[in-house]
């Protein structure tokens, strides 16, 4: 099983709104502990350790220090 | 400090080898009168072979130090007939707790199968353990258990090893066939084979505490991440036996052990954890850090390592005397037949396979269980975090809660020492698996199937079976229906036992093959196999 990295999420811009704004009256410390929180939730939701792995891999491996 | 327990004073005997200054060869000697030591000089002798015990001290553990022994070593201690003593005294648990802060967040109940005679987990001081199985031994003429007796060196002979000690008389000279050393994580032995031990060091330390109190706390295993009463560590409360209670608390590194262990130190933690109006007396405290490490070669010529001495892992889950315990397990009856000239040598080097293969998995569990304990980053912090608060609201964060994994044996299934399966089996019984308990009758007495194994060979049929020898070793047939019966079904369900289904029992109790009919030629090849007899038969 692989990794969905095609887009998937309906209305793209709707959501990342809903997410950042989640997260709008709370400290750095406060979103990064959510996102531990969410990181978790989601990582449940796939379950499968295959993807997972390759979604960490991914996560890791990507983006630089601006 | 208040005293729930007065500690024995074993006198010094001078050996009659010193005084009369002359060089003995023993077949064993055991380094260290610890849990380890005092079980393998009891397996020894109850396989026949004579052992020389040597302690540097002359009494028990000071301080509770282990705590919780699980089903398997009582199981073991079982075998050599000492543990229902230790069961009767010992405070069993099943349930536990965790809280976060100041919330409940979790809660596991070890959910015990029936029908096992001993108990998933039991809670006892170390002093009672071993003053207990000193009194055995007082009574076992083939250990001679001496105090005060201090190994200084060790030297190295092909087939056999020279050892200097020190006693209050002045230094000797014994030797031994074999050398186990249960001498503790700080092992003089290892030093002295300069052996290796090598690993992962925390940078944290514990103050654990006992104290007496008569409080109506419930008998449970109650773990806190990050306390109102101790903020950003962790700590733990669990009975023992005599109303003496284990109190332990995550210090951090930056922290002065000798300080920390004070009584006018220890006594506020302890009133901030339990209230200002609960009433105790601290009996013992002792501040420690620990390591994750283990010994490269169990086996350094005739010299073989057990217990913390060979593997050293974090209290977390309960596995350094546990697991000791189960090496002296495996290693006595491979020792015994060597000893006895029915398995070769190379029997011995199974020790290595089979227990550093256990080591290596409570290694990797208790590294796992400090690392989800005492985060060492700000991120892994938040993840943990992260997993404790969703525990409370959703049953999918429940399993990563890690406050320890507690010790449960590690079945050896890659051993050359077993014979692989043919066909399906179901259920838990592999290979390398130790063998499950079970009620059954026999003579009309209810009793449990591990009494049945007895200390050799047995072949556990569900059919016709007969002895089996080879090369001197016999396997006694143990038939089910007509030995034993099987009173409420368990054994037949635990072992897949079809009609005609058999199983080879080794001497620990551990499943070496097992075949759908009785083959006298295919029980004697597995034997062979599993004595490490080359080329078979």
């Amino acid at each position: 099983m692989s990794l969905t990295l095609t887009p998937n999420i309906a209305d793209p811009d709707g959501f990342y709104e809903f997410l950042v704004h989640s997260q709008r009256d709370m400290t750095d410390e406060e979103a990064n502990r959510m996102n531990a929180r969410l990181i978790l939730i989601l990582s449940n939701q796939i379950g499968d350790r295959e993807r997972l792995r390759q979604a960490i891999q991914l996560a890791a491996s990507s983006g630089r220090l601006p | 400090m208040f005293q729930a327990y007065t500690y024995p004073e074993f006198a010094y005997v001078p050996s009659v080898e010193q005084v009369e200054g002359r060089v003995v060869r023993h077949p064993v000697v055991v380094i260290g009168a610890g849990p380890v030591g005092l079980t393998a000089a009891l397996d020894l002798a109850a396989r026949g072979v004579p052992c020389v015990v040597l302690d540097d001290n002359n009494t028990v553990s000071v301080g509770s130090r282990a705590v919780c022994y699980a089903k398997r070593p009582l199981e073991i201690w079982d075998r050599l007939g000492l543990a229902d003593r230790f069961i009767e005294k010992g405070i069993s648990w099943k349930l536990g707790k965790v809280f976060f802060g100041d919330r409940q967040v979790y809660q596991f109940d070890l959910l015990p199968e029936d029908g096992h005679k001993c108990p998933a987990f039991i809670n006892l001081q170390q002093y009672y353990l071993e003053q207990w199985m000193v009194e055995a031994i007082a009574t076992q003429p083939k250990i001679d258990l001496r105090w005060k007796h201090k190994l200084i060196s060790l030297r190295q002979e092909p087939d056999h090893a020279v050892l200097t000690v020190e006693t209050p008389d002045g230094i000797f000279t014994m030797e031994a066939d074999w050398v186990i050393a249960c001498d503790g994580a700080n092992s003089d032995t290892r030093r002295m084979v300069g052996a290796d031990f090598t690993g992962q060091f925390f940078q944290d330390r514990f103050l654990i505490a006992d104290i007496v109190m008569k409080a109506d706390f419930p008998t449970e295993r109650w773990f806190w991440f990050d306390p109102p009463f101790h903020r950003n560590q962790s700590a733990l409360l669990h009975k023992q036996a005599d109303d003496v209670w284990r109190l332990d608390f995550q210090l951090g590194w930056d922290t002065d052990p000798t300080e920390e262990k004070k009584p006018e130190n220890v006594i506020p933690r302890v009133r901030a954890m339990l209230g200002e109006d609960v009433e105790f007396e601290l009996e013992w405290a002792s501040v420690y850090q620990f390591a994750c490490r283990r010994i490269g070669q169990f086996r350094h010529g005739r010299v073989l390592f057990a217990g913390d001495a060979a593997h050293q892992v974090s209290p977390f889950g309960a596995r350094g005397a546990n697991t000791g315990v189960q090496d002296i397990d495996n290693l006595a009856w491979k020792l015994a037949l060597v000893l006895d000239g029915k398995a070769p040598e190379a029997l011995i080097d199974s020790y290595h396979d089979e227990r550093a293969f256990a080591a290596d998995d409570n290694l990797l569990n208790s590294t796992r269980s400090t690392d989800f304990i005492t985060p060492k980053s700000a991120a892994s912090r938040r993840f943990r975090d992260a997993v404790l608060d969703l525990a409370e609201v959703a049953d999918f964060a429940k399993p990563l809660v890690n406050s320890g994994r507690l010790s449960m044996p590690t079945p050896y299934l890659e051993s050359a020492l077993n014979t692989p399966d043919q066909g399906e089996w179901s259920g838990k019984m592999t290979p390398g698996t130790v063998c499950a308990d079970a009620p059954v009758i026999v003579n009309g007495q209810a009793d449990w199937l591990l009494h049945q194994l007895g200390q050799g060979f047995t072949i556990l049929s569900f059919g016709p079976a007969k002895a089996v020898t080879v090369a001197g070793l016999a396997a006694k047939p143990l038939i089910v229906g007509q030995d034993l019966e099987d009173a409420q079904g368990l054994v037949a369900s635990r072992y897949d036992g079809k009609p005609g289904t058999c199983y080879l029992i080794r001497p620990d109790q551990h499943v070496a093959a097992r075949w759908r009919c009785f083959d006298a030629g295919e029980v004697a090849k597995a034997l062979a196999r599993t004595c490490d007899l080359q080329g078979g038969v």
